[in-house]
């Protein structure tokens, strides 16, 4: 049993890719923040929950940092944190999104 | 009241501790509002909000991070005194950042000085419920009467969004309004809802919140919330997109910031230079017309030679000031503030600053003082720590009247880059460039020394761009220039007394010394060894002594002195200047300005904001000492080059 939920958890955790490695325009749901707790509420604090969608909207000129859009709202992060998001690919969210 | 933050139903942790401490109301038994707070996250539009309720000028930005300390102002219109605090805009009542902790600390009646309000207006910026509404929770389960007030309700509307209001009030157990802070609609319900008498909420209606354990559960109750309420979320605006393809290019993104950059820097400079002259040349009529007024002889000097010289040569520079001020204003207000910061992010992470220094670092150009206050966004300590010390180096607004004066006096107005940058615009900018540089290099040497830590995530929200209000300009520009002209009329007013009175002591039989006998001579000629290997004369050096209060009296000192000057006394400021002093030497000055921390205010918030004497002494030597030895290697290169 516990072997299995193992299974599953690594499964999930295996379909989840860092937010960094969508295209451009993609979205995602946010799967988990694998960073520690403080670092967690920092980046939910700003939207980045768990089950929520997330679309990659552009690089910044330089490169890093990128836009991400959230709920609606642009907010620039840099890759080494947008790197810790883990998300999975496509608009199914278990959380359906307010729109 | 028995009250800690951690019964609060802070963040959605718990509610039910809430209830128990509430109900009492000694203080206030009739029951009627007389405090309220204002609070929202950040960029919901609770600045403008309360500029409307209260119809009092108070900054506000399109930038997420501009209210950092509560401002108090008074409820317009009729009825009995409600004072409405803005609070600064939070995410979230965990007190994670400074700015949560004074909300909190408002919100609990725990600030020193503040009584507990008696109401709160909780403003969410309706174009994005899905995520502002989960602060709504841990504010209502403060259990203080709650109106929650859905702001930018004409953004909404224009992009097609909806919702049922009167649903959303009853799953919040609060009284809900549409409102537009920006056109004022909506916003005579504020004003009844905080004329009536409010009961505590009755213990019985909290439970319309479930007790829920985390940011995610939050969340996912606020979309359930959402759905509930029939939320149709607004098409956000296709032009801010497609701005963002141009301002945020790959190619014409970092050139339009330069071109920006120095495009308001050549503006200050060639508009502002001859709005300055003009502006000179009516005061000192006004000066020629009162003379006649005044009996000749000593009083006329003290007030023509000593105190209007010295106020007015300051006064000049208040047109560039207003229209630097006017330029950071439509920057901020436009929404491309925040592009900017997103441009810079790579340069202020390779110093090890946080990206969020770049909002304090950014004001700081205006005024260091306000900048320090900012850097409260900053939530790690050390980061803000260092921002607060690099601050001052940021070229401020009260160094204008210095660079303006000499670099009028020594540099020739000629092109340099065709008509699209002076001499005068460059030199100006160098100068520009030259404090963000010791800011960083400073930066670097403190983040890889003493205030050394692991980065911070940096976050930077990209607000919709939105046309700047000349409301909102012109209550900032009416702003600056009451601060501007109270210094002038106080401390540099003070200092041109102190200094005039000092050119005419000792008295001989009655008779004022020759300046050089004066007691200010005295003074000057006591530091001129020191200052002269930097190639500045006595009367420098008594400017630098008396700018040590602030960088602009430095101009009011020189205008008194050279004005009381027999050769001088018929010159304006710049030609005595420019016949008194080398061209090494003011450059030497301009780089002294550059680096060193004269302004006692900045001090003054640095002792305040980090609450230690420690970094406020080590600026001051640091900046200081760099100063000297820049100017001492710059007049000492530049004399034996143009020899």
């Amino acid at each position: 049993m516990l072997q299995a939920l193992t299974l599953t958890m690594t499964l999930r955790e295996s379909l989840a890719i860092p937010l960094t490695e969508l295209e451009v325009g993609e979205a995602g749901t946010i799967d988990h923040i694998s960073l520690p707790p403080a670092g967690q509420q920092f980046l939910m604090r700003v939207g980045f929950v768990p089950g929520v969608q997330v679309r990659f909207s552009r690089r910044a000129p330089l490169g890093d940092p990128s836009v991400y859009s959230v709920d609606g709202t642009e907010i620039a992060l840099r890759a080494e944190t947008a790197s810790r998001i883990m998300v999975r690919r496509g608009w199914l969210s278990p959380l359906g999104d307010l729109a | 009241m028995a009250f800690a933050i951690g019964g609060l139903g802070v963040n959605c942790h718990s509610t039910e501790s809430a209830v128990t401490t509430l109900g009492e109301s000694s203080e206030n038994p009739s029951r009627e509002i007389r405090t309220v707070a204002l609070i929202g996250p950040p960029n919901s539009g609770k600045s403008t909000l309360f500029n409307r309720l209260t119809r009092l000028r108070q900054k506000v930005g399109n930038y997420p991070g501009v209210t950092v300390e509560q401002r108090l102002g008074l409820l317009a219109g009729r009825g009995h005194e409600i004072r409405i605090i803005d609070l600064p805009g939070v995410y979230s009542l965990t007190p994670y950042s400074d700015d949560e902790r004074v909300a909190v600390d408002v919100l609990t009646g725990k600030m020193d000085g503040l009584p507990r309000p008696d109401a709160v207006l909780l403003v969410l910026d309706v174009t994005h419920l899905s995520r502002q509404l989960v602060l709504a929770k841990p504010v209502i389960a403060l259990g203080l009467p709650t109106f929650v007030l859905l702001n930018m309700a004409d953004i909404f509307a224009k992009g097609g969004g909806s919702l049922d209001v009167l649903k959303l009030a009853e799953e919040l157990g609060a009284p809900v309004a549409m409102v537009s802070a920006t056109l004022g609609t909506g916003l005579d319900s504020v004003e009844r809802f905080l004329r009536q008498d409010h009961d505590r909420r009755p213990d019985a209606l909290l439970p319309v919140l479930p007790v829920l354990h985390d940011l995610p559960q939050c969340r996912k109750w606020a979309s359930q919330v959402g759905r509930r309420i029939d939320y149709q979320q607004h098409l956000p605006s296709v032009w801010s997109r497609r701005l963002d393809d141009i301002f945020l290019h790959k190619l014409w993104g970092p050139l339009i910031f330069v071109i920006v950059v120095g495009a308001v820097f050549q503006t200050v400079f060639g508009l502002g230079q001859p709005m300055s002259t003009a502006f000179q040349d009516l005061l000192s009529k006004l000066g020629q017309q009162a003379a006649p007024l005044i009996p000749d002889g000593i009083l006329r000097s003290l007030l023509l030679d000593g105190l209007w010289k010295g106020v007015s040569s300051v006064l000049v520079f208040l047109p560039q000031i207003l229209l630097l001020f006017f330029f950071i204003g439509l920057l901020e207000d436009s929404g491309y503030l925040a592009r900017a910061a997103l441009i810079a992010d790579r340069t202020m992470r390779s110093v090890g600053l946080n990206g969020k220094a770049f909002i304090p670092l950014l004001s700081a150009y205006a005024c260091a003082v306000p900048a320090i206050m900012a850097t409260r966004t900053i939530e790690n300590k050390r980061d803000r720590i260092a921002t607060i010390l690099v601050a001052p180096f940021m070229t401020c607004s009260a160094r204008l009247p210095i660079y303006t004066l000499l670099i009028a006096a020594f540099i020739p107005n000629r092109p340099v880059v065709g008509v699209l940058l002076g001499a005068r615009a460059c030199a100006m900018l160098s100068l520009y460039v030259l404090g963000f540089l010791a800011a960083i290099v400073t930066a670097k040497l403190l983040k890889s020394s003493v205030l050394k830590s692991a980065a911070a995530p940096f976050v930077l929200e990209l607000p919709e761009y939105r046309w700047p209000t000349w409301q909102s300009i012109g209550l900032r520009l009416l702003d600056r220039a009451k601060v501007f002209l109270r210094q002038a009329g106080t401390y540099i007013l003070a200092v041109s007394l102190l200094v005039w009175v000092l050119t005419h002591l000792p008295l001989h039989n009655g008779h004022a010394p020759q300046l050089e006998q004066s007691a200010i001579a005295y003074l000057g000629h006591g530091i001129a060894p020191l200052i002269r290997p930097l190639g500045f004369n006595w009367k420098i050096g008594v400017g630098l002594l008396t700018s040590v209060i602030a960088r602009e009296v430095i101009v009011g000192t020189l205008g008194t002195i050279y004005g009381t000057a027999p050769a001088t006394h018929s010159m304006t400021l710049q030609n005595a200047l420019s016949q008194d002093l080398t061209f090494a030497g003011a450059i030497a000055l301009l780089v002294f300005f550059a680096f060193a921390m004269q302004c006692t205010s900045t001090l003054a918030m640095v002792r305040r904001e980090t609450n230690s004497w420690k970094w406020p002494a080590l600026q001051f030597a640091y900046m200081t000492v760099v100063a000297y030895a820049a100017a001492f290697a710059v007049n000492q290169i530049l004399s034996a080059l143009l020899k």
